[in-house]
């Protein structure tokens, strides 16, 4: 178990440091002076010098790299060209916005995908099966900017049920930052919802056939009791790797929805750092979201060594 | 009866019989090729400029003359959804070729000669997913500026590390083959080996994934479009068309229609007809 770990956790690291890597060089690749790109078109020859100072511009390269990186790891990624404001702050006023968006989303997309997935994988080849098919692939298929305005057009402007766009903080007007969480989360989850669904649906199939579960149902058990308390279990394992692996899309998807419904959260902050090239911000944001990525990855395959005991043997026996 | 209808049948007559089982498939793939049809025949189509404004036409609803009404300039709808397939399909392919480009022959080597160069390029391909796919487009548009070319590039290098997975998973279970080893010992060279034994069998599974690979670099184009970080205006893509539209949807709202459909049905259909192909090249059948 314990080797397991470790080897999961090397691997992140050496991720970690390919990113940062990519990140580093790609700041370099931006045409210009780095200093100037660092520290804005209308920063002095002070305020250059300084920029230049702090990441040691006038070293070698890979002695720039390490302390940049240094640097990072303290939570020092710089300062907005824009408003002066350093960009690990920026960063956390506008995260906890996107993650209560990202968490109603993935609530909604499970509270769709899993019903659905178990039930079509039940009636496996009925129209109903069909159907939920049919909806998941247009899940999809579909922009969900698209989607988005066009829930904008039916229940804002033509129904005037839900509020169009904008937000209020939660522990304001709970009500009110529900009602304008709603269409933003639905519009997010959708997608991942239509994998989760053929994903939970695929899974349950192969579990339905398994020998446990004839053996639930040779013991007398009903249906609703073998699905619930044998099969769902199993089925699900995949689910929750399949939804780690989307984290990636998730905060894709919450720049476009963020900007379609006038959410100020780090999707709208990312648009807004590169319409201004704020250069150090949009570094920031790109080394947070890939790392973020790794670390919710790492996370989700650890659980799944818990949940899991096969993995953890495994683990040890190609290690040994 | 004739004799040849016996079987064995011929792979592209089994084809066949499999496609008539999967309707949806095959409407999919003709609504692919009339989309495609519609990109390549745009200038007959659309007998009106997609870019030429009319000042007494602004967001006009639906009519004979535009039958997908005006937009916020007076340009015709119609014809710019029209011209919108072409960018989308021109986005789409040459977004998945680079992603082959690259991709096929760096998953062919790491595959083939397996060892620390394999690891190299493995733990860069892990770091290289790790990037959410919008964050890496935003990335490097912020680097080398917005255009179409340069959406096209993005989005063909945040699918690159899906081939190059996929490439070397085939290249790793194929080597152990028979013919493989056969042609080894015969004493083919390593680059003969690759070429004629190894990318001819994986060709069928690469055709699948950038099937279903399209859809995603069409709507990441329109999505790039969409926050203004790919084509430019007043070029008509779908993407940079809803995102006018979004200003007028109270008094406009077929500017949001159409394109958003027109991204949709293609989409849909790119699915569908990848579904349908994966079933069809599916070895397991034969």
């Amino acid at each position: 178990m314990l080797e397991f770990l470790l080897r999961r956790l090397f691997v992140s690291v050496v991720t970690l440091f390919v990113i940062s890597l990519i990140v580093f060089t790609g700041v370099r690749l931006i045409p210009g002076d780095p200093a100037r790109v660092l520290a804005g078109t209308d920063a002095d020859d002070a305020g250059l010098e300084e920029i230049r100072e702090k990441y040691g511009l006038n070293d070698p390269i890979p002695v720039q790299y390490l302390r940049w990186v240094s640097l990072a790891l303290r939570g020092d990624l710089g300062e907005s060209i824009r408003t002066r404001e350093p960009v690990a702050r920026t960063v956390a006023t506008k995260l906890p916005i996107t993650i209560q968006l990202a968490c109603f989303s993935v609530l909604i997309a499970l509270a769709i995908a899993i019903p659905a997935g178990v039930f079509s994988a039940l009636r496996r080849n009925t129209v109903w099966d069909l159907l939920a098919n049919g909806v998941s692939l247009c899940g999809l298929s579909v922009p969900n900017f698209w989607l988005g305005i066009m829930l904008i057009l039916l229940l804002s402007v033509r129904l005037g049920w839900l509020p169009a766009s904008g937000f209020v903080p939660f522990f304001q007007d709970p009500l009110g930052n529900l009602q304008r969480m709603l269409m933003p989360a639905f519009v997010l989850g959708s997608g991942l919802a239509a994998v989760l669904m053929r994903q939970t649906r695929n899974s349950m199939i192969e579990v339905m056939s398994a020998d446990y579960i004839r053996t639930a149902y040779s013991k007398g058990l009903a249906q609703p009791a073998v699905v619930l308390r044998h099969a769902i279990r199993n089925g699900l394992i995949p689910v929750v790797t399949v939804l780690g692996l989307q984290m990636g899309a998730l905060m894709g998807g919450a720049v476009v929805t963020e900007q379609i419904f006038v959410v100020p959260g780090f999707g709208r902050l990312v648009v807004e750092a590169v319409f201004t090239r704020d250069y150090p911000l949009v570094q920031g944001v790109v080394l947070i979201s890939a790392s973020a990525y790794v670390l919710v990855n790492l996370l989700v395959d650890v659980s799944y060594s818990f949940l899991n005991p096969r993995i953890r043997i495994q683990g040890r026996a190609d290690g040994a | 009866m004739e004799p040849e209808d016996t079987p064995p049948a011929s792979p592209l007559r089994r084809g066949w019989r499999r496609a008539g089982r999967r309707p949806a498939a095959v409407a999919g793939a003709i609504v692919v090729l009339l989309f495609m049809a519609m990109a390549i025949g745009a200038p007959w189509i659309a007998s009106t400029d997609p870019l030429r404004t009319d000042w007494g036409k602004i967001r006009k609803p639906p009519t004979w003359t535009n039958p997908f009404g005006t937009d916020d300039l007076g340009r015709d709808n119609f014809s710019r959804v029209v011209w919108g397939a072409r960018i989308s399909m021109q986005a789409g392919v040459f977004a998945v070729l680079l992603a082959i480009a690259l991709g096929v022959p760096t998953g062919i080597v790491a595959g083939y000669y397996r060892g620390g160069l394999d690891q190299m390029i493995m733990r860069l391909t892990d770091a290289w997913l790790a990037f959410p796919f919008l964050i890496l487009a935003i990335g490097l548009v912020t680097i080398m500026g917005p255009s179409l070319t340069n959406a096209t590039l993005a989005i063909g290098l945040g699918a690159t590390p899906t081939f190059i997975r996929l490439t070397r998973g085939l290249v790793l279970s194929i080597q152990a083959e028979d013919y493989v080893q056969g042609a080894r010992a015969l004493g083919a060279g390593d680059l003969r080996v690759m070429a004629r034994h190894i990318l001819p069998n994986i060709f069928s599974a690469i055709l699948v994934q950038a099937t279903v690979s399209i859809p995603g670099a069409i709507i990441g184009e329109a999505i790039l479009s969409f926050l203004g970080l790919g084509v430019q205006p007043p070029a008509p893509s779908w993407g940079t068309m809803l995102n006018a539209a979004q200003q007028f949807l109270e008094t406009a709202p077929w500017m949001a229609w159409w394109p958003g459909l027109a991204i949709f049905s293609l989409t849909l259909s790119f699915n569908l007809a990848g579904d349908g192909l994966r079933d069809l090249l599916d070895p397991k059948d034969y």
